[in-house]
């Protein structure tokens, strides 16, 4: 009988959200994998000290000024702010539990960051050309580790992504799959973010006289 | 000429060192004697469903217990090594340890004892404990908790098998370049430590994420963040600095390998590389790491004094503002361990105060636990024994880092022995005793029965004796100019200290033995030391209300928690201890995570990567990397991830227990 009474209304006080009990699973996950996207922008901004300390550390090889190429990097960046766009478009379809508009949203999301990537591996590729490798100077090295590590972090997306669609080719958007698809896309606009700043970081102030 | 195996041939194996193979010899016997007596008893299929596969947080807390207590072990051989050899090395005599093996011996202590002993004590604990102390029924990512175990075990595997495959680091535990750099070091021995530590690295950063992510987001109905256990704060302050510092190890140690493996120029001397900025990286992580170690253990403190003096914990807000307060200051004093580095005046002047600020909190977590202890009914068990050690032992420990604080003093006693003594004097206390209060406190809740007491207190007096032996010299042959990692010395004046010091060793190691005869004996005697109450200590938090050992469930409903010290205030009232474990009459079924391979397959493939980067067999690294790859897809589309109690059982267990407790 008492259990009932303090269940009256006008009796029973407001139960502030610290004290609600384990949250649902739905939070717990996205929450965890939050704490997992800050500890790797800890991780990146590790890279990034060592690039702003070593930066300037050409041992007489090429500098950024001479080795950015501003268009590329351009097009680069509009393909994975556009690819964040689509994949919000994609979390939208999936909320909706559209399955041709998740499909749709998903490859043009994954073709996005592949021209990202392969624009970027071209990059890469003219500068090893030029001589300008990693093991040429400790701003090379830098560099190519912070972007190298961004690019990767792109490409295990894409593998990402591509599970994601079997996984939903063959069970739907049960709850598992909805889940592991919301942790995709906020590690799809991490990237964004990190790409922002290694966009400001390296190829903008990279330049300047 | 190509070789299948990378750099890896027979003479990777030091036949000729009759120590290294004596040592193997024994180890080869140990582990095939322990592993031929559970396949004679037939265990394996029991150890694998109950313990290997594991996602229980119970069970994975008392495994990772299992792997540092031996790691003690290890860790300590390589320090009593360490000590005969100095005992004896001075002046003509050059000791019985060549300076190449001496080295890899002090690597392998610092990097063991840091990484492979304190983390997983209280890694351990934590597991075991936090969930417990919350009210829930496991941390937020059962099985994630598995695969960290099990990448943790796959870097300690990795280091002991240096022992006998090629070589350890011979670069001390903090592998500064450009000693560790390839021209240096040409050996494998500085990737064994990297590859070590990176794999187990991975697994301590999941662990971080998933207990902020349990203690923020899971705690028992009622539990609002003033009603948590002053363990769990400690161990959130612990977790989150885990999450925001050991990603950075992770960078500097794989520009390390990059530099050492693709010829990247991060820290070499040449083409522009900077090898203080590895110093600098390195103790960014190492710093806060220090914190890491010390808050858990300061949060086992509290819990022991409360309980054992029958007193709410003094100055609980305090506690917990205190432990946040370390847990930012712990990022703003890392240029402390390198003063020497040549920064400017001012720089030093910043850190050298800084780390005298962060010690305000730390002192204000002393006097608490004192005014704990004024006017309560103290109950010397070992664990408060371990705890009043820790108070005096670390005072003076924590008064030589301000000492060393001071930026000139520090260019003084910088790299001398008297620093070895003071980190000791701090660590050892602050972060072994801890664990042993821990292991002896939560020892019954995990087996049903206490440990012996009076082994216990035995244990106790040869650790603090033996620990002020060994040390208190260090300081005298520390300021006297003594440096550290010496192979073998001139000044024939240090050596009475030395000696003292070894022998100081030696009744620390008597200590060890009376730990391991308190083992035995408590396992032999379990019949008396049983504990049916589930509440041996008249503890004052929610684990102490289930159970001992817990049901896989942990609570058959969610405690709902009203003040701190959930379990105490349900013990005063009224109403009494079980009242509120009967009261639902119908229990419901239970989802509890399913057991899964996948933490130790993974741990498998990561040992093969490991292993075939470290020879430079590229076709196995291959094959290390798609066997994880692999396993995680097969998870992945696992269907089952939940198994179900059914509320018969749970009832059933209850019932059972109830009639046990009460007569």
């Amino acid at each position: 009988m008492n259990d009932f009474a303090v269940a009256l209304p006008g009796i029973a006080r407001v139960v502030p959200a610290s004290e609600a009990g384990p949250a649902s699973k739905r939070i717990v996950v996205a929450y965890g994998f939050w704490v997992f996207l800050l500890s790797d922008i800890v991780m990146f901004s590790a890279f990034f000290a060592t690039y702003a300390a070593l930066a300037r550390e050409t041992a007489g090889g090429p500098s950024g000024v001479q080795l950015f190429n501003q268009t590329n990097v351009a097009i680069q960046t509009a393909c994975l702010l556009a690819s964040s766009y689509t994949c919000g478009l994609m979390s939208l379809s999936i909320a909706a539990r559209r399955l041709a508009g998740t499909y749709f949203w998903a490859l043009v999301t994954f073709a996005l960051g592949a021209a990202f990537l392969s624009l970027e591996l071209r990059e890469f590729a003219i500068m090893l050309a030029q001589g300008a490798t990693p093991q040429r100077s400790a701003f090379l090295s830098s560099f190519f580790a912070l972007v190298g590590c961004h690019g990767l972090h792109v490409a295990a997306g894409l593998v990402w992504l591509t599970v994601m669609m079997l996984q939903v080719t063959l069970r739907n958007f049960h709850a598992t799959v909805a889940r592991r698809l919301l942790c995709f896309s906020l590690f799809w606009h991490a990237l964004d973010i990190i790409w922002v700043w290694l966009f400001t970081v390296v190829y903008l102030m990279g330049v300047l006289p | 000429m190509n070789n299948p195996l990378g750099k890896l041939t027979w003479d990777a194996i030091p036949f000729h060192e009759p120590i290294i193979m004596g040592t193997a010899a024994v180890v080869a016997i140990g582990i095939g004697g322990v592993l031929g007596w559970i396949l004679l008893k037939g265990y394996v299929p029991y150890l694998w469903r109950e313990w290997i596969t594991s996602v229980d947080h119970k069970r994975i807390g008392v495994m990772y217990m299992v792997l540092a207590l031996l790691m003690l072990l290890r860790g300590f051989a390589d320090a009593i090594m360490m000590r005969g050899q100095q005992a004896v090395a001075a002046g003509d005599a050059q000791g019985y340890l060549p300076p190449h093996h001496y080295d890899q011996i002090f690597s392998a202590h610092g990097t063991i004892m840091i990484f492979f002993v304190a983390m997983p004590l209280v890694i351990g604990l934590m597991n075991f404990a936090v969930p417990l102390q919350l009210g829930i029924r496991d941390v937020a990512f059962p099985t994630l908790n598995s695969v960290s175990l099990w990448l943790t075990a796959s870097g300690i595997l990795l280091t002991n098998l240096s022992l006998v495959v090629g070589e350890f680091a011979k670069t001390g535990w903090m592998a500064y370049p450009p000693l560790s750099e390839l021209e240096f070091s040409p050996g494998v021995g500085v990737d064994y430590y990297l590859w070590a530590l990176q794999i187990a690295g991975v697994g301590t950063l999941m662990t971080g994420i998933n207990f902020v992510t349990t203690i923020l987001k899971m705690r028992a109905p009622g539990m609002g963040y003033m009603r948590v256990p002053v363990f769990c704060w400690t161990a959130l302050a612990s977790n989150l600095l885990i999450v925001a510092a050991f990603p950075v190890l992770t960078a500097t140690l794989a520009m390390l390998l990059l530099d050492r493996y693709l010829g990247f120029h991060f820290f070499t001397v040449d083409a522009g590389g900077n090898p203080m900025m590895y110093v600098n990286l390195f103790w960014i992580w190492g710093h806060p790491e220090v914190y890491i170690l010390v808050l858990p253990a300061f949060g086992i403190y509290s819990e022991v004094m409360a309980t054992f003096c029958g007193k709410p914990l003094f100055g609980y807000r305090s506690m917990v503002g205190a432990s946040m307060a370390i847990c930012i200051f712990a990022y703003l004093v890392w240029l402390h361990h390198f003063f020497t580095m040549g920064a400017s005046a001012d720089v030093n002047a910043f850190f050298g105060m800084m780390s005298m600020i962060i010690g305000v909190p730390t002192g204000v977590k002393i006097f608490n636990w004192l005014f704990t202890m004024y006017g309560g009914r103290v109950r010397f068990t070992v664990p408060v024994l371990w705890t009043i050690g820790f108070m005096v032992t670390f005072v003076f420990g924590g008064l030589t880092g301000v000492l060393l604080a001071v930026p000139p003093v520090d260019f003084q006693t910088h790299n001398s022995l008297f620093l070895v003594a003071h980190f000791h004097h701090v660590i050892v206390p602050g972060v072994v005793f801890g664990a042993f209060a821990g292991y002896q406190y939560w020892f019954p809740k995990a087996f049903g029965f206490r440990l012996d007491e009076r082994w216990g207190k035995r244990a106790f007096w040869c650790w603090i004796i033996g620990f002020h032996l060994a040390f208190m010299p260090l300081y005298v042959v520390g300021l006297g100019g003594m440096t550290r990692r010496l192979q073998h010395y001139d000044v024939m004046a240090w050596q009475p200290w030395l000696l003292a010091a070894a022998a100081g060793a030696v009744i620390v190691l008597v200590g060890i033995l009376c730990q391991a005869i308190q083992l035995a004996v408590s396992i032999r005697d379990r019949a008396l030391l049983r504990d049916i109450t589930g509440d041996p200590w008249n503890g004052r938090t929610l684990e102490w209300s289930t159970a001992s050992p817990p049901p896989a469930w942990n609570y058959a409903t969610l405690p709902n928690v009203t003040g701190i010290d959930a379990f105490w205030t349900r013990k005063q009232s009224a109403t009494g201890r079980f009242a509120l474990a009967a009261a639902p009459s119908e229990y419901q079924p239970i989802e509890i995570p399913k057991s899964s391979p996948i933490g130790i397959v993974n741990a498998f493939f990561a040992v093969v990567l490991g292993f075939a980067l470290i020879w430079h067999i590229w076709w196995m690294a291959g094959l290390g990397l798609l066997g994880i790859f692999a396993a995680l897809l097969a998870f992945a589309f696992r269907r089952e991830e939940e198994i179900k109690v059914p509320a018969y059982d749970v009832a059933r267990f209850e019932q059972l227990r109830q009639a046990e407790v009460v007569p």
